[in-house]
Parts: C-alpha cells; structure tokens; sequence
C-alpha cells in the first residue's frame, strides 16, 4: 500500500533470502570443518639399513610393542603412563656431561646426550594402530616436553613461538631420533 | 520520508529485509572456512586418539592415503578387511609406490621434498598393513608422513 505511492517500483528482495539459503545449505553439506592434525614423522631412506652404523648399547632405548598391544621398554614390562617419564629421563640422562642444558641423573647406564640418544621403536604385524600411536604420542610428548623447557629457559618463550632460527638451534640441542624398525612377526 | 511511511501503518510489520544480509554473512563465513571434500571415503576411519599434534600447513603439499574397513555399500564387494583407498578407488599395496612417485610429480620440483604424506587409518588397523604402507612409501621416496589422529587422551586398546 505504501508502495503504491512510489514512481519507481522497488524489485522485490524477498526472494534474495532464498537465493542466499540456497547456497547457504550447498557449502554447508560440502564443507568439512576438520583440519588435518597429526604426528609427523621423517621416514629412513631404504638403502641406510643395510650397513647401519656402530651405536653404543646405552644410547639405544628400545621399546617392543607385542600384538597383543603390550610394551616392553628396555626388557621390562611398562604401562603407557609411565612411558613418557621414562623416555625424558634416557633423553635428559646426559651421562658424558656434555650436554649444558640437561638436568637428567647422569646414570652411566643411560645414554650419553641428547645428539647421541636414539629410540628404537618395534611392533608386531598385529600390533594395532591405536597402540603403535600412542606410544609415538607418548614419545613426542617427551620431547616436546625437553624442548619446551630449553626454549623456555633460552629464549623465554614456548617452542611453538620460536622464530625459524631459534627453532633450529632448539631442534638440534634435542634432535628426535625415532627408529621405527620393520615390524616382526612374532604371533597373532 | 520512509519515518513518514511507517507512521500510517496500525502494526509495523516486522522488517525481513536484513534477512538476507545475515545469511549472506553466514553464506561467507562458511564459504570461506569450506574445504571440499576431494574423495568419497570408501572406508571407514576412526583416527586414533593423540595429544601431540601438529597441525598440516599447505594443503596443496599434502596427499591421503586412507586405511580402513570397507563401507557397508563395499563390504559385499571387498570383504570386511582394513583395505586401503587412493584417491577415489581401493588399491593394493603394490599401487602405493606409483600412487607416491606420481603425486610428487605434481608437484613443481623445489618444493618436492616437502610433500607430506598423510596416512588417515583407522585406529584398529593392524600394523602389519601399515609397516607394509611405510615401506612402500620408502621405495617410492616419500620420507615425510604424517600419521592423522584427532585430539584425546591416548590409550591402550
């Protein structure tokens, strides 16, 4: 009615909503919110196996995932609650006192420093993924933790926030050296 | 003017004319925030649970590898063991190497080497097929994987 009174008349902008629902429900249906997170890891080039270097015993922290998702960490049996603070201690240990910024019991059994520290990680072919990950987790955990508390102590800031080269410098005090062996077959 | 208008009226009828300047923004919101699905998943996939993850940047330097148990629509097809799916079709094991070598072919040649493969598997895969995955990976090159997961306290199945 109000309209009448108008020489031009308006266009209609009712349907405008429509329109605009319209492609509201299209990007809805086709969108997926999830970004991809994961654990990265940087896998051995094949030919390094055949003629792997000479490492010192203690330097090796051996962890055996059977198939029925049980972990044997240096011989002994372990629940995965204490994995991590196992872990941290061989990486910290700094058994040569070569290593400024460790504060591990420097236990002649344990490995020497950080660069030297390696995990060697073996399951079963029917060790399941879940089990595999959480150790892996578990693992990243600890070294998340050492390099967190580096970065803190060095530059006053958490890892995550370190600029490229700082992040570098902290990388290569705490190298992650995982080895994740071929797995065995050992039993169902 | 329009003051003047509204004033005839007993009942103002409640103005829809900014409906579509919300939905609009929404409309954006989520067209900005959209990732197209690339695939149709052939398999299910529950990623396992983990604390310690590390966001992908540059999804143009990431491809999929999906491991999982087949759909329902499959399972007759394909049987009810973890399969792995490439693109959008099942594949074998054998087709990995390929599969990796022709992917980082898209890729222009500095940035190579930063390709990521991102395995999304299941969380009850057993890790036979996923040593299987990684060794193949190694053949064709690919070093850089990531292993997907969702947050959450890890367990022991």
């Amino acid at each position: 009615m109000a309209r009448n009174k108008r020489a031009i008349p308006e266009i209609n902008a009712g349907s405008m909503a429509d329109i605009a629902f319209l492609l509201l429900i299209f990007f809805l249906v086709t969108t997926t919110m999830d970004v991809d997170k994961g654990i990265t890891r940087k896998l051995p080039p094949i030919e390094d196996t055949t003629n792997p270097p000479p490492i010192n015993e203690r330097n090796i922290f051996t962890i055996v995932i059977n198939a029925s998702n049980q972990i044997l960490v240096e011989d002994e049996y372990m629940e995965i609650d204490g994995l991590r603070k196992a872990a941290l201690e061989f990486l910290d240990n700094n058994g040569d006192k070569s290593c400024s910024y460790c504060e591990g019991a420097q236990d002649p059994k344990s490995s020497e420093n950080p660069k030297k520290a390696v995990i060697s990680l073996q399951n079963d072919r029917g060790t399941s993924y879940q089990a595999f990950l959480a150790v892996q987790n578990e693992l990243t955990a600890a070294y998340n933790e050492l390099r967190n508390r580096l970065s803190k102590r060095q530059f006053g800031r958490s890892f995550d926030n370190l600029n490229e080269e700082e992040t570098k410098v902290v990388m290569e005090a705490y190298p992650m050296i995982i080895s994740e062996a071929e797995p065995l077959k050992l039993g169902s | 003017m329009a003051q003047m208008k509204k004033k005839k009226k007993e009942v103002g009828a409640i103005s829809t004319a900014s409906l579509p300047d919300i939905v609009f923004m929404l409309l954006f919101f989520f067209m900005v925030t959209t990732v197209m699905r690339e695939v149709e998943l052939k398999v299910t996939i529950k990623t396992p649970n983990a604390t310690e993850l590390q966001k992908l940047e540059r999804k143009d330097l990431v491809t999929y590898i999906y491991v999982g148990k087949p759909n329902t629509t499959y399972a007759p097809l394909v049987g009810t063991e973890p399969r792995i799916q490439l693109n959008d079709s099942f594949a074998r094991i054998e087709d990995i190497q390929p599969f990796a070598i022709q992917e980082r072919e898209k890729i222009n040649e500095k940035e190579r080497n930063a390709l990521t493969v991102s395995i999304k598997a299941d969380r009850d895969v057993k890790m036979g097929l996923m040593g299987d995955i990684k060794q193949e990976l190694r053949r064709a090159q690919s070093y850089k994987i990531s292993y997907s997961a969702i947050p959450g306290e890890v367990f022991i199945p």
